[in-house]
């Protein structure tokens, strides 16, 4: 559903991902890991079409599309969906607006009637029991304010209300609590699919125990340089990124 | 000469050629009010650029370069009101007044309002109800430093009389629609007096429309008096054509007490310079200032404030906003001004601008002038773009480029649309500036007033 080959991208002139290949498959759920600065979140930037980043080479297809070709808002169309490591806050636009609009240009793309308020409503309402968020959060302006935690709840979210097919979390655990962690792996887990897939940047092998992964890929500089299976997490939690840095 | 001196002389040549005409229903108080307005403006003339509060605001590309002619006496534009207007908006119920090129419109519906209340045409009124309108008129107008304000106190014969008596409470809004209608350019003075008397509340909107493609240089001049513990709110929607250029000097008087609240919405016009005044003269007293303007082609929108804190323990709270696109210019100059007696004073004032392209051009000065220490003030601005990181945020989310714009603008005008207390009038209000921002706004909805051509 996802293929990543060769990818590079820099900013202003300063390579960042230095030849990317990655294969992802409908159902599968794959970790990304990596010291800081590695590249993770640039990465998902990437896929996510921030031009703020020029890709120079190599190619991306989601789903049977050129994925570099397609602006953020088509790719997002198409089913791919990005947590971020840091959500914006967007004073003045309230979350209720904002999701009403996102899920009715996706229902747009897919030849569907916007909602009317009250299917709305009432989708909002069931997936905010998903994350457990509470409605005052979604009264408010998006983001604006949040705490940490509530920030990724946000994302998740979200992600529950437009449904992707393929969702990238960026550090979605970090900040968590270990109740809130349980229940955004909740989420997580709840959407999970056999069409879906989901790509989890994270640092801890801890939100791996509950959202078990296919694979886990280690990136360094700019590079995948390690894949392997779950038990890979663990590794790096015991040893550290020394040992990647060794080899 | 300048071409701003020649005007200057050609205005004052029109005064003194028609002053029998301008003068002939006035009583010697206004006569004599309007020959010091006369000296005033030979004295100060037209703000050029060297003039501080006009730095950024040229007022010569504007009024000058066109031939304009200038109506003595009411145009006899015969036409029934329910002709050229249909403003009944279902959420919106207001008692309704036309103002024609300056001039109360004669064919005006009748109004109901409570007992007492006076609304009619200022000439009108200075015939019916000399001893009211003698105690107020020109009492807040300051012609001797504001030149724009000395011109219109010259020229304009006409233009609301608003009064609302002692312990009179208005619920609905009173809603004056400032036309522009003439087959050849037109220059166009008017006056307003609105006086809110102890313990009165009254809500007034204005919207001012340009109803052809003709080109209006509209210069007026509104006194507003609050008294103790009366509560006015004044919206002003100002919707013209791009040939037209207007420049509103609006003065307000504020008792113990009370409270005045104004909402400026510069929505579209070739030139909009709005000076506004407010002299906080009783203890207690809370003005609250807010202006959007959406500026875009080659418009010019500027606002001048001058909070004047002559009394202790008021509260002023400024915010003027804006958004510039292509290639529009935009100032603010705006002021507070707080006096050595008036401790306890609390100021603020904000001015935040949105540039949308490379071309278009913000000036902004905040200033804060204090003779005493035993207050609290702040004041400041900013001049920037849109935020990339939310609008990626948002397209990230499934929606397009322009919407996402969209909601971003829409957010910006909201701080100011959403302080409209009236919930009916701020919907309607909030929906104008959305199809403003969407470039969508020929006409107020079910108004065919405001057509731009
Ligand atoms: N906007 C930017 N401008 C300049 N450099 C950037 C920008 N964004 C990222 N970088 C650089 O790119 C490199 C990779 O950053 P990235 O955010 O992708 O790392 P990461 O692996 O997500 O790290 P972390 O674990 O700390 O989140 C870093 O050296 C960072 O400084
Ligand atoms: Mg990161």
């Amino acid at each position: 559903m996802l293929k990543i080959n060769n990818l590079h991208a820099s900013i202003e002139g300063k390579e960042i991902l230095k030849g990317i290949s990655l294969e992802v498959k409908p159902g599968e759920v794959h970790a990304i890991m990596g010291p800081n600065g590695s590249g993770k979140s640039t990465l998902a930037s990437v896929l996510a079409g921030r031009d703020l980043f020029d890709v120079t080479e190599g190619t991306v297809e989601f789903l049977d599309q050129d994925l570099l070709d397609m602006a953020p808002e088509d790719r997002a169309r198409s089913g791919l969906f990005l947590g971020f490591q840091y959500p914006v806050e967007i004073p003045g636009v309230s979350m209720v607006n904002f999701m009403k609009t996102a899920v009715n240009e996706h229902r747009k793309h897919n030849n569907l009637d916007p909602l009317s308020a009250s299917d709305f409503l009432k989708l909002m309402r069931e997936k905010k029991e998903v994350v457990d968020i509470t409605s005052n959060l979604t009264n408010r302006s998006v983001n604006e304010g949040f705490s940490g935690g509530e920030k990724k709840r946000n994302e998740i979210f979200q992600m529950a209300m437009l449904d992707p097919k393929m969702a990238i979390l960026d550090e979605t655990d970090s900040g968590l609590d270990i109740d809130a962690l349980k229940i955004v792996a909740h989420g997580v887990n709840k959407l999970r699919t056999k069409e879906n897939a989901t790509i989890i940047i994270t640092h801890y092998q801890r939100l791996l125990e509950y959202i078990v992964p296919d694979f886990v890929h280690i990136l360094y500089k700019g590079k995948i340089v390690k894949s392997s299976g779950k038990e890979l997490a663990l590794e790096l939690e015991e040893k550290g990124y020394d040992w990647i840095k060794e080899q | 000469m300048t071409k701003l001196e020649t005007l200057q002389s050609e205005l004052v040549n029109l005064f003194d050629d028609n002053t029998d005409v301008l003068t002939s229903n006035d009583s010697d108080w206004i006569r004599q009010q309007r020959k010091n307005a006369l000296e005033d403006f030979k004295r100060l003339g037209i703000p050029t650029k060297k003039n501080e509060a006009y730095k950024y605001t040229n007022l010569e590309q504007y009024l000058t370069g066109s031939e304009y002619d200038y109506e003595l006496a009411p145009l006899t534009y015969e036409a029934n009101l329910d002709d050229i207007f249909h403003c009944d908006i279902p959420e919106l119920a207001t008692q309704i007044a036309l103002v024609l090129n300056g001039f109360y419109y004669k064919h005006n519906r009748p109004v109901d309002l409570p007992q007492g209340v006076i609304l009619c045409g200022l000439a009108e009124a200075t015939q019916k109800y000399p001893e009211l309108v003698a105690k107020h008129y020109g009492k807040y107008a300051n012609t001797s430093t504001n030149s724009l304000a000395a011109l219109s106190s010259m020229f304009a014969q006409d233009g609301i009389f608003l009064y609302v008596p002692k312990n009179v409470v208005i619920e609905t809004p009173i809603q004056i629609i400032n036309v522009g209608y003439s087959f050849k350019n037109l220059r166009v003075n008017r006056r307003n007096l609105i006086i809110a008397e102890d313990n009165a509340q009254v809500s007034v909107l204005f919207c001012d429309h340009t109803l052809c493609a003709r080109s209006f240089i509209t210069n007026s001049l509104t006194e507003i008096y609050t008294g103790n513990n009366a509560q006015v709110d004044f919206t002003r929607m100002q919707n013209e054509n791009s040939n037209s250029s207007q420049i509103s000097n609006t003065f307000i008087h504020q008792e113990a007490n009370s409270t005045f609240t104004s909402n400026t919405l510069s929505l579209h016009g070739g030139l909009i310079r709005n000076n506004i005044y407010a002299k906080l003269d009783g203890e207690g007293a809370t003005n609250n200032t807010y202006s959007l303007f959406l500026a875009d082609g080659e418009q010019h929108m500027s606002t001048y404030t001058n909070v004047h804190h002559a009394k202790p323990h008021c509260f002023s709270d400024q915010l003027v906003k804006g958004v510039l696109d292509e290639k529009a210019t935009g100032a603010f100059n705006g002021k507070i001004y707080v006096d050595v007696d008036a401790v306890k004073t609390e100021a603020f004032q904000r001015n935040n601008n949105i540039l949308l392209t490379p071309t278009a051009k913000m000036n902004t000065k905040p200033q804060l002038v204090i003779y005493n220490d035993d207050v609290k003030c702040s004041h400041g601005a900013t001049v920037g773009q849109l935020d990339e990181n939310a609008l990626f945020y948002i397209r990230s989310r499934g929606i397009g480029y322009n919407e996402a714009q969209h909601l971003l603008m829409y957010a910006f005008a909201n701080e100011v649309v959403g302080k409209i207390k009236l919930e009916a009038l701020r919907e309607r209000i909030i929906d104008m500036v959305d199809r403003r921002l969407r470039g969508e706004l020929g006409t107020c909805e079910n108004c065919n007033l405001g057509q731009h051509n």
